[in-house]
Order: C-alpha cells, then structure tokens, then sequence
C-alpha cells in the first residue's frame, strides 16, 4: 500500500473537518472524540477455528478504514477480538475482560451460539450491546426479553423451512434422509425443516444419522442413508464435513435430490475440495453474492471487495465464503455507527440498529434487503434458492423470506 | 448383506488409519516408554509438507518420499534437541511437553496454511474394485499399505541389526549399553521411524477427511485405543487393534446403538477387553520382580 | 520428589505461611482502590476462575500425585458436578449453596464407581479408560433421551445468586468469597486427611503398592475410596463453575479442559498442596500472556502474521519444562533446599 501525498492530505482534511462536526458528541464507554472501541470474541483455536477467518479479515478491514479514512466519522476503530477457543466459560471471561476492563463500546459479532447464549444475559444486564450475532439460531430476536441482543443472518430455522417447502413442491413421493451435526445448528435445521414438510412430514423421513465434530468420516453414516432406501438427501454440516459427505454420495454412486445447507455451501472450502463433478445439481440458498463467479467479474462491488482482500488481506484465501459474510456485516455495522453521528452512546447504537429501512449492502444479491424495526430485530432474513451448475451457484426463483415462509 | 459388506469395508478403511497412528505410537512407546499426545499432530504437519510440495510441482510420489525423509529428521531433531534434555524428568512432565508440541504443530499450521479445509490427491484410482460398489481401489489401497508397513516393521525389528539394537536398548538399556548400543541415539531412532510412519498415515487418511490442521485429533483418540487394545509394545497387536477399532465403530453405530454414542460405546468395549486382558490382545503381561 | 513434599504434607509444615497467605486472598476484593474504575469486578471474576480451577487440580492431585493413579477424565467429573447444580437451581429450584454437598456426593458415587473398573488398569490403560469419561461425558449430555434435563446441545441458563444483603457485597465480590471459602475448607480437609493414617496409606499405595498391601492395607478398598474423594472435589468446583458462569453447556467440558487440569497439576508440582493454587492461576493467565505476547511480537516486529497465542503457549510451556522439570513448586523448594544446605556448610 504506497502512500502518495494527496491521500494523506485527503485523510487529513476529512479528519479536521469531521473534527469540527463532532465537538459536542455523546459518548458511552468504549467512545470518544477520537476512538470508537470495539470487542469480540471468535474461536481462534480448537475444533472451530476455521470460522476464525471472520475475525482476521474484519481486523483487516478496520486497519484499512483507520489508515485510508482515519476511522469511522473521525474517530479511529479500535478492534479487539479475542480467541474463546469455542468455549462458552472462556467467552464469559473474555466478554467480561472486554466490557469491564477494555471498556468496549460494542460487542460485535461474536460467534458461536453456545457462546452467545452464555454471555446474552450479561451483556443485556450490563445494557451492552451485542450487536449482529454470528449464529444462525433463531434465538437473537427477541428485543422484549433481550433489548440489547440483535441477530444478523438468516436463521437456520427459516432455511430449514424454504428447503422443505422448495422440496414439497419438486420432487416426486420424497424419501428424506437427514445427515446432521450433533449440536444446536443441526437441532435448528431440523425443527425448521419438519416445520416446513407440515403434519405427515415426519413420515417422510426415513434416515436421519447425527455425527461428532470429533468424528474423523461420515463415511458410514453415509453408507446408512442411502442403504434407507432414500432419493432425498438433506446435508446439515459444517465445511469439512460437507466435503467429506459430497465426495462420498457420489464415490458409493447414490444420486439422490440434495439440499446442502448454506453454511457449507462455500465454493472454496467445500465444493472445490469435494470436486466440483461430484456437487452437479446440489441445492442450496444464498443471500451474498458468489464472489467467485465470473458473472459477477464487472460488479462494481465485487471489483471493491477484491481490491480490499488483495491489498489489506493478502494471505487470506478469497475462495473461503466467511471472507464475504464478515465483510459485509462490516458493511452493516459501519451503516449503523456513520447513522449514530456523534451520538456514540449504546443506546443511540441499538436504536440505529433497530431501524434500517429496505439497505442494500455490497455483496448481496440483488433483491436481498436489510429491515429492522424495534419489533424486528432479524436484520436479514430473506433468501435466494441456487443450484450448483458447472462451477457456480445460479440462483434461481423468488427472494424467500421469514414471513413468506 | 451388500450393506453389512460395505460398513465392513468402510471400518476397516478407517481401521487402517487408526492402525498407522497406533503403528506410530507403538514405534515411540517401544523405544521410549512413552505415549506421545503430539504423533497425530506431527502427521497432520508432515501431510502439509507433502501438500506444499505437490502444490509446488512435485511428482506425487516424490513428494511423499521427501515427506517421509523430512518427516524421520523431524523426529530423530525433536528427540535430540528438546526431548532429551529432559530425559531424567518425570514422565507427566514430559506428557506436558507432548501437550505444548502437539498445540505448536497445530497453531503453525492453522497461521501457515490455514484451517479452510485443502484437497489432497490420492495415488489410488478412483474406480471399484469388482465393480459392484462395494469395494473401492482405494479402500484396498490404504489397507495394503498399512499392511506393508507392518510387514516392513516386523522384518526390522526381526533380522536387522539395527532393529534387534533397539529393541535391546528399551528392553534393558544398561546390558544394551555394555554390549556397545548407543542407547540414546536408539531412542531418537525410535522418534524418527514414528514420525516417518506418523507421515505415511497422514498422507493416507488427507484424501478422505481432507487436510485441516485438526485432522488428527479425532483419529488420534482411536489410534490411541487401537493400540492398547492389541497390546502396547507389539506393532502387530496395534495393527489388529486398530482394525478392531475400526470396524466396531462402524458396526456398533450401524445396528447397536447408533451414531450419537457409538464412540463412547466402541471405547466402552475396548476398556472391557483390557478389564479381561489388562495387558492387550497381543501384549505380554510383564511379570515385575520385587 | 515423594520426600521432599511428604516432609511437608506430613510434618508440621509451614502452617502459619499458609494461614497468612489465605488471609491475603481474603484480602484482595479491598483492593478495588488500587484499580482502574470498573474493571475489578472482572479481576474478581477471574480469581473466582483460579479458585475453581484450583480445587479441581487439588482433586487431581490427591488421585494422581499422592496416590499414583493417573486420569485424563477429570472434566468429567467438573462436568457432572457443574450439570448436577444446574439442573437442581433449575429443576427443584434449590439455593445455589445446597447445590455444592450434592455434586460432591454424586460426584464421589460416580468416582467411587469408577474406582473399581480402574483397580484392574494401570498407567497408560488407565489414561486411557479416563481418557474415555472425558469424551463420553460430553457426548452423553446431547443425549436425547435425558435432554429435558440437561437443556441437550443447548445447556442449561441459570441465574447468578445475589450477594446476600446484610453483606453489603457486590456480585462478583460476594462469588469470590464462596469460592474462596469453598477452596480453604477442601484444602484444610486434603490436609487433614493427608496427615492421618489414610493419607499416609495412599501414599503408601504410591510409593509401592505390594509392600504397602503386605502391611496390612487394603489397597483396592484405598484406591476407589481416593477415586471418588478425588472426583467430589473436582464435582464441587464443577459446581462453583456452573454458579459463577451461570450457564454449562456440553461444549464447554470437552478434553481440552481436561487437559489443562492435567497441564496446570504438572506445571504446580505434582503432590503438592500450594501447587495446585499455582496451577489453578496458571491456567488462566497463561493463555491471556500468550495472546500479549503475541500481539507484543506483532507490533515490535511489525510481522506479516499474527504468531499464534497456542504457540507461543506451547514453547512457553516447554520452557517451563526444562527449567522447573518438577513444577513451580518442585523448583522453589529445589531452591529452597539448595540455600538452606549451603547456610549449612558455612558455619
């Protein structure tokens, strides 16, 4: 990254005239004149750590907003994220190490719904806020219980429905099998998804096989599906395992409808891995754009965000889908605290929050919205149906939604 | 009967992995006396180098050559150099040290390659064995290799000098030492031959997990059980264990109990046999003089 | 090893160090003066962690360091007590305090149960049977058929107790003082039961399990009894830690933390009462220093990469290794004695 003399004079200039607007802020903890202070907690380490992309690459981000535009509004970002190792006791201290000794303003993003769930009380208690969760429960929503709580993506409940609704109507006398991960996100896809089969779904689903994270294959969960006898496959699992699970289908020559969750729909990290032969035809859902398409190559936006990852982020690998997802929740948080002005106080922060009207963020895919109100607070909850083709999602159909579904 | 064939199949596929694991773990524990917590972890590093090294161009089979030199200096450099300073220091000191180096290997891999998951080429056809389905190449594939490198072993340890040397040196290292072993390189020979091992297993179970740096921490736990249930100090008793491990997982969480508990419950089974074979299927039970 | 800290254990020992040194603890919340506004109720927070950690290390300790059995499942225990107050706070709506002598009782069945499979294994067999509690629990806890309790993969919420108003505590005040109270009667009971004839029967058991069953001990019975005395009182910090948390969950027993039991027993010292508090507060402060170091090398060397925390744990911890192969308290008393021998020579 060259410096020339005219950004630095531009980056001076925006600093003394934003310098001036902001002389009589309102400040909470964590904010002030100069320094917007923001916490996190991400697994760096243990089973999870491949989420851990999120938390470097929002690091990254808020390196390039300080150097290139001096911060937010004139004020620097001071990002704290810290490694919980996927442990709720350890997210409890950090969050506690962050509220009580960093004195963050926010609570940003913080992932995992175990996590989550261990600190949701503390911080509501403490009136921080904990803003846009990186859980797809569909737990963060309840602003009468939890005021200061509000959720971002679109949950998992709601993407169990659309799966089971979009599988009602295409395919002919539907024998479901379930493979799923043995924790919250596999219970949530479930619940979502018989749902949306309705009264007798239940019949329909003739396997449902549960694994560990611990576990080394899927293998034989595999071999039981198919040996049920199944033409309908729906694949609730994180990354690795989804590769694992795609590249077995097709090895065993099973070739039943497959619905794969939008966690695990990376190109990057699991449909290139699995081999992109084995994947033809595979349904997911989607609210980003696939910024590996070529379709999207002259997407202004797009053309923005590889910039970004190129110069600030260089070693990340662009293929991996949270490189896109905590970008452009980024994207949302910055819209939020630009909306606050000089009203940096917590409670400026979740009424900003709670009142975004039909914003389109870069990277998502046309028609995809963020909405929130005060009795609202899933601030995205639409999704696009996609189907693997060659070597890309195409979406296809209406924008599905929460209160469509 | 085409289901059971195949849970059969697939379990001993995963046999062999937790087999080559038990084989490693085996390889230290007869040289050293030791159980080392790091032997999945530096298998997952040897299998990034081997990946590196293919990404860079190599041949497949260079490569993997390389990785196992690579591997077997590693080994013998982790016993020379930080090991043996603490030769004389309790056992669960040295369990710690295993614990450090084993999240060393992990967090250098996660900053060097990091955790998205990577492919890794396989050198067996993707094609059936028979053509039924039930079978594939590279089922057969990783078995045979497996039992090649047992066969290697056993060959060692039974008519080379160097072999019968170590297993002198761990069974009574004072008379080996007067006979003119030198005791302590034996043992960081121990480390190299498992860390060469430890690479061939890696590189072996990397194209059906796929490579990310906790690749090994489920298996490891199986390699472990493997090789106790045949018997600690018999590489042929790690072997067999192992496939026991293997195929009693698949079949237990088939027909018994299903997939929720049948870790647990594969583990259950194996601590039964040890209560009725405290020293393995395999071990020999050591009588101790008082 | 063994002699050094069984003079200690058994003799009259430092009794008054001791004392003062508890005193101080009881001290520490007055110290809020001393600190930045605000955050102290976190430091608190985490010398309740300490405390917790602490009491579990001193539950391992009494099975590993003093009567020679080994176990990598002692999360297992934590979790079964942690569990065990949850579902009774959230369940039967018990006060918090009555919560603490019932997972000690249904974590010294549980252990004492699991004496007996381990009577007939022995070093790496037992590790590994121990090995399989510490998976087994976690999984056990998703199981659908008990998860109306145990919330399934969920956990369980709970309320954090209320310091009690004639107290006139604060929150995190008034839990540092339960955990403090709590650690001072388990350390005063391991003492006591050290220094009588069952305490001196374990260790016989240690040091050579035959000659001490010649003698006249019964060494089966000894050993079961220790495995659930060592469980229930890892099952009461489990307790403590599901109170001071206020949430358990499966994923947050997994073998990581038994292994940092077993991390923070070695680091200590190995039968040694003091070092179990030492490891305790290492356990938690080494993964923070990990992560400052860290940053300190990011900045000072202006790198391309983060150095991992876990790395620089790792290399930290081999330090640690060489220089104090026998734990903190094994090198101070190594110094100890190097001092006291050279008064000694030089009259």
């Amino acid at each position: 990254m060259k410096l020339t003399r005219r950004s630095v004079l531009a980056g001076a200039s925006i600093a003394i005239l934003s310098g001036r607007a902001h002389a009589a802020g309102k400040y909470s903890p964590g904010a002030s004149d100069t320094e917007i202070k923001i916490g996190q907690t991400m697994p760096y380490s243990g089973n999870a750590s491949a989420y851990g992309v999120a938390g470097r690459n929002q690091a990254a981000y808020f390196r390039m907003l300080n150097e290139t535009q001096g911060g937010i509004n004139g004020r620097k970002i001071n990002f704290i994220s810290l490694d919980d190792g996927y442990s709720p006791p350890k997210t409890v201290e950090l969050t506690r190490q962050l509220v009580e000794r960093d004195q963050v303003l926010i609570d940003f993003y913080p992932l995992g719904t175990q996590c989550n769930t261990a600190i949701q009380k503390y911080l509501n208690q403490k009136k921080v806020p904990q803003l846009f969760v990186a859980s797809g429960a569909s737990k963060w929503g309840k602003p009468k219980e939890f005021p200061w709580t509000i959720g971002w993506q679109p949950d998992y409940h709601t993407e169990g429905v659309i799966y089971a609704k979009h599988l009602k109507a295409n395919v002919k006398d539907p024998k479901i099998a379930i493979l799923r991960q043995n924790d919250d996100m596999g219970n949530d896809y479930l619940d979502g998804f018989y749902e949306g089969l309705g009264e007798d779904g239940k019949k329909l689903i003739v396997a449902d096989a549960t694994y560990e994270v611990t576990d080394p294959t899927v293998d034989s969960q595999i071999l039981q599906l198919r040996n049920s006898g199944a033409n309908t496959f729906f694949n609730v699992t994180t990354p690795k395992f989804a590769a694992q699970a795609i590249k077995k289908v097709a090895e065993i020559g099973w070739k039943p409808n497959h619905y794969l969750v939008a966690v695990a729909a990376s190109l990057g990290a699991v449909i290139r891995p699995a081999g992109f032969d084995n994947a033809q035809g595979i349904i997911t859902s989607q609210f980003l754009k696939d910024v590996t398409d070529p379709r999207w190559d002259n997407d202004e936006d797009v053309k923005v965000w590889r910039k970004f990852m190129a110069d600030w982020n260089p070693t990340a690998n662009v293929m991996e889908g949270s490189n896109v997802s905590s970008y452009v929740v980024i994207k949302g948080l910055e819209h939020v605290l630009r909306k606050c002005g000089d009203d940096l106080t917590r409670e400026n922060i979740m009424r900003q929050a709670a009142s975004i009207k039909d914003l389109e963020l870069p990277l998502m895919l046309p028609g995809i919205k963020v909405n929130t109100s005060p009795t609202n607070f899933y601030p995205i909850n639409q999704l696009r149906m996609a189907k693997l083709e060659g070597e890309h999602w195409v979406v296809f159909g209406e924008t599905m939604s929460r209160d469509a579904v | 009967m085409d289901f059971f064939v195949q849970q059969l199949v697939a379990g001993l596929t995963s046999g062999a992995i937790y087999a080559c694991v038990a084989l490693g773990l085996v390889m230290i524990f007869v040289s050293t006396d030791h159980i080392n917590f790091a032997q999945g972890e530096m298998a997952m590093f040897a299998t990034y180098l081997a990946w590196a090294m293919i990404n860079a161009g190599f041949e497949y089979w260079i490569a993997f050559g390389l990785t196992i030199l690579i591997s077997f200096a590693g080994g013998l450099f982790i016993q020379r150099v930080i090991l043996k300073p603490l030769e004389t220091a309790p056992v669960l000191s040295l369990v710690v040290c295993f614990i450090a180096l084993l999240s060393i290997f992990n967090a250098l891999a996660g900053m060097i390659w990091s955790y998205t998951i990577k492919q890794f080429p396989t050198p067996f056809p993707a094609r059936d064995l028979f053509g039924n389905g039930l079978v594939s190449v590279q089922q057969i594939g990783i078995v045979g290799v497996t039992l090649l490198m047992l066969g290697i072993l056993t060959v060692f340890f039974r008519y080379t000098t160097l072999g019968l040397a170590m297993r002198a040196a761990a069974q009574n290292a004072t008379s080996a030492r007067m006979m003119g072993i030198r005791v302590s390189w034996m043992l960081a020979l121990g480390w190299g031959l498992a860390a060469a091992i430890g690479a061939v297993a890696g590189m072996l179970v990397a194209p059906i997990v796929f490579l990310d740096p906790n690749m090994m921490t489920g298996i490891l736990v199986y390699g472990f059980a493997g090789a106790l249930v045949g018997g600690i100090g018999n590489p042929l008793g790690a072997v067999v264990g192992g496939f026991i491990v293997g195929v009693l997982e698949n079949l237990v969480g088939s027909y018994i109990i299903g997939n929720e508990l049948k870790l647990t419950f594969a583990l259950a089974i194996v601590i039964g046999v040890l209560l009725i074979k405290p020293a393995g299927l395999f071990g020999r039970v050591v009588v101790r003089r008082v | 090893m063994a002699a050094v800290t069984n003079s200690w254990a058994t003799k009259g020992g430092p009794g008054v160090v001791a004392i003062a040194f508890w005193a101080l603890l009881a001290l520490l919340p007055f110290g809020e003066r001393f600190v930045a506004e605000g955050s102290f109720d976190y430091y608190l927070f985490m010398g309740q962690a300490m405390l917790i950690n602490a009491i579990a290390i001193l539950g391992l300790n009494l099975l590993i360091g003093f009567n020679g059995q080994i176990s990598l499942g002692h999360s297992a225990f934590f979790a079964v007590g942690a569990y065990t107050a949850a579902i009774l706070m959230n369940f039967a709506g018990w006060p918090y305090w009555a919560t603490l002598p019932i997972a000690a009782i249904v974590c010294f069945v549980a252990g004492y149960l699991f004496g007996f499979p381990a009577l007939k294994l022995e070093g790496h067999y037992l590790a590994l049977a121990t090995f399989t509690l510490a998976i087994a629990v976690p999984q056990l806890l998703k199981y659908k058929p008990i998860g109306k309790w145990t919330g399934g993969v969920g956990g369980l919420l709970l309320d954090k107790p209320e310091a009690p108003e004639w107290t006139g505590l604060g929150q995190d005040q008034f839990l540092y003082y339960l955990c403090l109270i709590v650690s001072i009667l388990s350390f005063w009971a391991v003492r006591n039961l050290l220094r009588g004839r069952g305490g001196r029967a374990m260790m016989a058991i240690r040091d050579h399990a035959m000659a001490a069953g010649t003698m006249g001990i019964d060494t089966a019975r000894y050993k079961t009894v220790t495995f659930g005395i060592s469980a229930g009182i890892t099952g009461i910090s489990g307790a403590l830690s599901a109170i001071t948390v206020a949430f358990v969950a499966p994923d947050s027993f997994t073998l990581q933390l038994a292994v940092s039991f077993l991390v923070g027993l070695v680091v200590g010292g190995i039968a040694s009462l003091p070092g179990c508090l030492i490891g305790g507060a290492f356990i938690v402060l080494i993964q923070n220093s990990s992560q400052s170091i860290s940053d300190w090398m990011k900045s000072t060397f202006s790198l391309r990469y983060d150095v991992p925390a876990w790395a620089i744990y790792g290399v930290l911890l081999i330090a640690l290794m060489y220089f104090m192969p026998r734990g903190i308290m094994g090198g101070i008393e190594a110094v100890f004695q190097r001092l006291t021998t050279r008064r000694e020579r030089q009259p």
